[in-house]
């Protein structure tokens, strides 16, 4: 007496809302030994546009939260990770083809890794600024800033990084206040849109993560030479043919994105990827009694 | 006469001992070159100061084999503490030598006097006090444990503050343990090869520092050279990109600070008078050669034409002239070919229908002048209103609000500077926070000092100067990671992460 | 005559100008209240800027005698005596005895009781600095405290214009002026101004002294200025000499500042007159850079500018010496009165 399951469409995510690929197209998500799982979004160009535009919208508001807020959003990803655990290890056993308890040691891995970065929130600005004693009548104080728009490649190993990879990539970035357009991993991509919907159902303000399923060999030119993007986090670019992620960087370097380079596996979480996507804004003021 | 035609006052030459020709400076001895010997010229006079070796790729080869052997064989395995002595010997011999260099590099850029004497000099052996002190405090740099030196550095400079910038390179790269191969500005070698003196009289060791001279053919042979680690460029925004794009795929790490366009806000509460100070030295300082130059004016409507005037009444005191009178305030511009691009962005201006005025006041026969020039009515379409034309050019634009004063001020694809003039605290903070600068100053413009961090945001670069930021930049982390994630993580090897790090921006 | 009532403000064209008719207490503090603020750092900043010009040969020359032929030579000391005033008024008319060619200085300063001294030693050479004479300034009005009641400033000043001063220099009331009571200050202003009237309707001019040393504040000190010359001074002046810091090259920048402001406003030029603490030529130099940058150099005469100092005049004579002969002078070249 099986039930007849309902079967979920997994979609793009930008701006806030799941729209379709704006091309109508979509492929085949499978598992390692090619069982059907799903039709995804096959994201185009224009997508990755829309997700841009969505992206630069969301930051300034995203940027002017208080750290503490920010903190509290990251949090509130991990809290809702926690309650949906089951729906993520069941994508992810099925579509990285891995045991269940595997599937579940990358869910509680990522669960702990917002944890971590939601903490850094209102602490990192705290480590890396500081106030500089300059030899003159003025207040001096260096502040870390978001670089803006971040344009991101999620690991594209087959196993083991399909949920943990993507996070690994995202966290870091908003947490300054960046928003992100961000590719998925293209073979296993259900988890990073089903994470995406635990986004929407969280505090996190539409457009800030902006997720594209589909080719990161189609996507990733477009992103790494869109001149509203101010860096680019080449993580999972590594996998793509032999040497194209410089061509990425070399885009990039029209408009001087900064550039992380491709990295093998889920990112390690660090201070380093919280710093490498914001700016260092010193300000200057006189002081005087008179 | 009147008295504000102050009779000259000139700054001696007799404390210059110039040769007459300069060797690049190669594993710590002046040699030749094997491209052609070039002249360096006084951008006032156009007269030969001194003639000056070219490098080629050979020469550039030689002085990384030179840094390289250095590195290995001396500078990485000497404690920090003798590496800040050695700093802190340079930073005295350059305040010993302080006029003489001031001499030197107001004949070679054509920068007055008072700036070099007052500004340029100071900060150099500041810079050098500054860093000499972080060599053997490395540890405490915020790079977690053990940050290690990348190698070779290539420092290519530009020509605006040719000595001051070859200190922003060559300090923090010293303390942090690396070896440097410098290129100095084509036009501005002059204080370099002052400097190599120097290095030999505090006995640095042989190949510590290499400076190879030369056009912008040197400087590509040395940022592509396959054996340096670290490439740092101060010019250009279309240079910066193109190095940018050399760098692209290598371990190189790299850090660029480039153009500006940078907007200086004033609100209708601002202290006017000190106002007017800051935007002349904002623009005028240096005859504008500041990539941070306060180029856009954005005054509020309300208080536009007491500025503008105000401006005018007080750009009749300046003096331009001799760049050795004591008594000049707009020197030469540096060549002719920039003098050129200064008056077609002019021109380009005028047709676009702003309005230029220009001071009054007579100009040298020979040599490369530019009179100080604002233009009003000013609409953020015009060209001079997004170019940067690098002189002593002001374009004047209006807002009414302070949103708009912020969008105005971010309109632009670079981020360098920005400048902020209002009595209200709680308004400037806020502003500061949502100008898209590296360095914002409020109620004052143009401050510089080695342990404030400089540097851009978006098209004006990356990678910070001054402080603790511009000492990492010459460093490699050893990580600040969760231990307990990594685990959980697939975490990479050690070689991998290593790897992954040398590219960091 | 006593202001029982601040509010009820005296007359004064000026001021009826610029505010109105409705010339109250509340239009004056929010005229002063409404002025530009002054940042500190810029301020001393551009000073410093003016003082690094380099003023050599003939341009110093001119300098140095500027200094001579614009000092109020000055002795205000308790223990003043006539035979202390003549001497002082001989130094005023003939500064380098050795050098015919030393101007004279624009005038001479004393207390209002030394008057009469000062008028009979000059003689026929008492008369205006233009032509070539020596003026009598007279401090009044409880100086330097002017902790005194309104009808003894004033009885101070009717008397010193009697005795033949050409100039008085108050003080303001700087207790009124900190604790807001512009209008007070404003008052007394005007009342010493009507009287420094003389019987030929004619008036002794009025240099109004702030204390900028007591107003502490930047800010104070422009609004000061505003305020006096709102009320009708010739000239504003620094200080009295007698409170640190007496006058500095910020201050005086920041007063010729208020000066320029008013010209630009008004077409009216008012003088200006740092006191106290300018000792040496190098020093006054820089205050006549100050001056010609700011507001102009035809302010640089007699009508228009004035160093209150006692010292600085043998300083300035020792330079001319050098000048002259080429070599350095001594302080037993000059004298000491």
């Amino acid at each position: 007496m099986s039930r007849l399951t309902v079967p979920k469409t997994y979609k793009l995510a930008i701006g806030g809302a799941f729209p379709r690929s704006e091309s109508g197209r979509t492929y085949v998500v499978t598992t390692p030994k090619g069982e059907f799982l799903a039709n995804a979004s096959l994201a185009s160009r224009k997508d990755a546009r829309d997700a841009v535009v969505a992206a630069r919208a969301a930051q300034a508001k995203w940027a002017g939260a208080t750290a503490y807020n920010r903190g509290q959003v990251l949090y509130r990803i991990a809290e809702l990770l926690e309650g949906r655990r089951a729906q993520f290890v069941d994508e992810i056993s099925r579509s990285e083809g891995v045991s269940a308890a595997a599937a579940g040691a990358q869910v509680d891995a990522t669960i702990d890794l917002w944890v971590w970065y939601a903490g850094w929130a209102d602490k990192y600005a705290q480590v890396v600024g500081n106030g500089n004693p300059v030899a003159g009548p003025y207040f001096n104080l260096s502040v870390p800033d978001p670089t803006g728009v971040v344009a991101a490649i999620a690991p594209q190993e087959r196993e083991g990084v399909s949920l943990l990879g993507l996070a690994a990539v995202v966290a870091p970035i908003v947490l300054t206040g960046n928003t992100v357009v961000v590719v998925a991993n293209e073979d296993a991509p259900l988890s990073a849109i089903s994470l995406a919907e635990v986004l929407a159902t969280s505090d996190v303000p539409g457009g800030v993560v902006n997720v594209l399923t589909g080719s990161p060999a189609e996507l990733a030119p477009w992103l790494a030479s869109h001149a509203d993007v101010n860096a680019l986090d080449l993580a999972g670019a590594g996998v793509l043919a032999s040497g194209s992620w410089v061509d990425l960087q070399l885009a990039a370097a029209e408009t001087l994105k900064r550039v992380l380079p491709p990295v093998s596996g889920a990112p390690v979480p660090s201070l380093d990827r919280i710093t490498a996507f914001v700016e260092t804004k010193t300000v200057w003021h006189t002081k005087a009694m008179l | 006469m009147s008295f504000l035609e102050y009779a000259p006052a000139p700054e001696s030459t007799a404390i210059l001992n110039l040769k007459a020709e300069y060797g690049l400076f190669i594993d710590g001895e002046f040699v030749d070159g094997r491209g052609e010997v070039f002249d360096t010229i006084s951008p006032a006079t156009e007269e030969v100061i001194a003639r000056i070796a070219q490098a080629d790729a050979a020469d550039v080869d030689r002085a990384v084999a030179a840094a390289r052997r250095a590195y290995e064989t001396v500078w990485s395995r000497m404690s920090g503490s003798d590496r800040g002595k050695y700093l802190f010997r340079i930073a005295r011999l350059v305040q010993e030598r302080a006029r003489e260099l001031a001499v030197a590099e107001s004949l070679d850029n054509g920068k007055p006097i008072r700036e070099t004497r007052d500004v340029d000099v100071p900060l150099v052996a500041a810079w050098f006090f500054y860093y000499a002190g972080w060599a053997d405090k490395l540890e405490y740099a915020g790079l977690g444990p053990n940050p290690r030196a990348l190698g070779v550095a290539a420092q290519v400079i530009p020509w605006n503050f040719p000595l001051l910038m070859l200190a922003w390179k060559i300090a923090p790269a010293l303390a942090a343990g690396n070896t440097v191969v410098i290129k100095p500005a084509e036009t501005t070698s002059l204080t370099a090869m002052l400097f190599a003196e120097i290095l030999q009289q505090a006995d640095l060791p042989a190949g510590v520092v290499n400076i190879v001279t030369g056009p912008g053919s040197t400087g590509q042979a040395l940022v592509t050279h396959d054996d340096v680690n670290k490439v740092a460029f101060t010019g250009s925004t279309n240079v910066g990109r193109m190095i940018a794009r050399q760098v692209a795929g290598t371990p190189k790490k790299l850090t660029l600070e480039l153009g500006g366009k940078a907007a200086n806000i004033v609100f209708d509460d601002a202290a006017i008078d000190q106002a007017v100070e800051g935007i002349v030295n904002g623009i005028f300082f240096n005859q504008g050669h500041v990539c941070c130059a306060g180029s856009r004016l954005l005054v509020q409507e309300s208080v536009h034409d007491e500025v503008v005037d105000k401006l005018k009444h007080r750009l009749s005191t300046l003096r331009l002239g001799d760049p050795l009178d004591k008594n000049t305030d707009i020197g030469a511009i540096n060549s002719a070919a920039q003098l050129e691009r200064i008056r077609t962005l002019s021109d380009t201006g005028e047709n676009e229908g702003a309005e230029r005025w220009q001071l009054d006041c007579t100009v040298p026969d020979k040599g490369f002048w530019f009179r100080p020039t604002i233009f009003t009515r000013v609409s953020a379409a015009h060209t001079i209103a997004r170019e940067e034309i690098f002189g002593p050019v002001l374009s004047v634009l209006t807002f009414r609000t302070p949103d708009e004063a912020v969008a105005k001020a971010n309109n632009t694809p670079y981020g360098l500077s920005a400048g902020i003039w209002t009595e209200k605290a709680s308004r400037m903070l806020a502003i500061a926070d949502r100008l898209r600068a590296g360095v914002v100053w409020a109620n004052t413009f143009n401050k510089f000092d080695p342990s404030s961090p400089f540097g851009g945001y978006k098209e004006s670069g990356y990678g910070r100067e001054g402080g603790r930021q511009g000492l990492a930049a010459y460093l490699e982390s050893n990580g600040w990671e969760a231990p307990s994630l990594s685990a959980g993580a697939s975490a990479p090897s050690r070689s991998e992460k290593k790897s992954r790090k040398a590219v960091a921006k | 005559m006593t202001i029982d009532h601040p509010v009820a403000l005296a007359p004064a064209d000026r001021a009826v100008r610029l505010l109105g008719g409705d010339l109250t207490e509340k239009a004056l503090r929010l005229h002063l209240e409404g002025l530009a603020g002054v940042d500190a750092v810029g301020l001393e900043q551009r000073a410093a800027g003016l003082a690094t010009r380099s003023i050599k040969t003939s341009s110093k020359a001119w300098a140095l005698d500027t200094i001579i032929r614009t000092c109020d030579l000055t002795t205000l000391e308790g223990a003043d005596t006539p035979g202390k005033v003549r001497s002082l008024v001989a130094k005023a008319v003939t500064p380098d005895a050795s050098d015919p060619t030393t101007p004279r200085v624009a005038a001479v300063c004393v207390y209002g009781d030394m008057v009469p001294y000062a008028v009979e030693a000059l003689g026929a050479l008492h008369g205006d600095p233009d032509a070539g004479l020596v003026s009598v300034a007279a401090v009044a009005t409880a100086f330097p405290s002017g902790r005194a009641s309104l009808d003894i400033k004033l009885a101070d000043t009717r008397e010193a214009v009697a005795a033949g001063a050409d100039e008085i220099d108050m003080v303001i009331d700087r207790g009124a002026f900190l604790s807001g009571r512009y209008g007070l200050v404003f008052d007394q202003i005007v009342a010493v101004k009507e009287a420094c009237r003389r019987p030929d309707g004619s008036y002794a001019h009025l240099k109004v002294i702030l204390e900028t040393g007591e107003l502490v504040t930047y800010d104070n000190v422009r609004r000061a200025s505003w305020l006096a010359i709102l009320a009708g001074a010739d000239f504003i002046k620094t200080s009295t000499g007698k409170v640190s810091p007496a006058a500095t090259l910020p201050v005086t920048l920041l007063m010729l500042e208020v000066i320029r402001d008013w010209h630009r406003l008004t077409g009216e030029k008012v003088g200006m007159k740092p006191a106290g603490g300018i000792r040496a030529s190098k020093d006054a130099v820089r205050y006549l850079v100050t001056v010609a940058e700011t507001v102009g150099e035809e302010w640089l005469t007699p009508h228009l500018w004035r160093f209150g100092a006692s010292s600085l005049v043998n300083d300035v004579l020792l330079q001319r010496q050098k000048l002259r002969t080429g070599h350095y002078s001594g302080p037993d070249y000059v004298t000491v009165d």
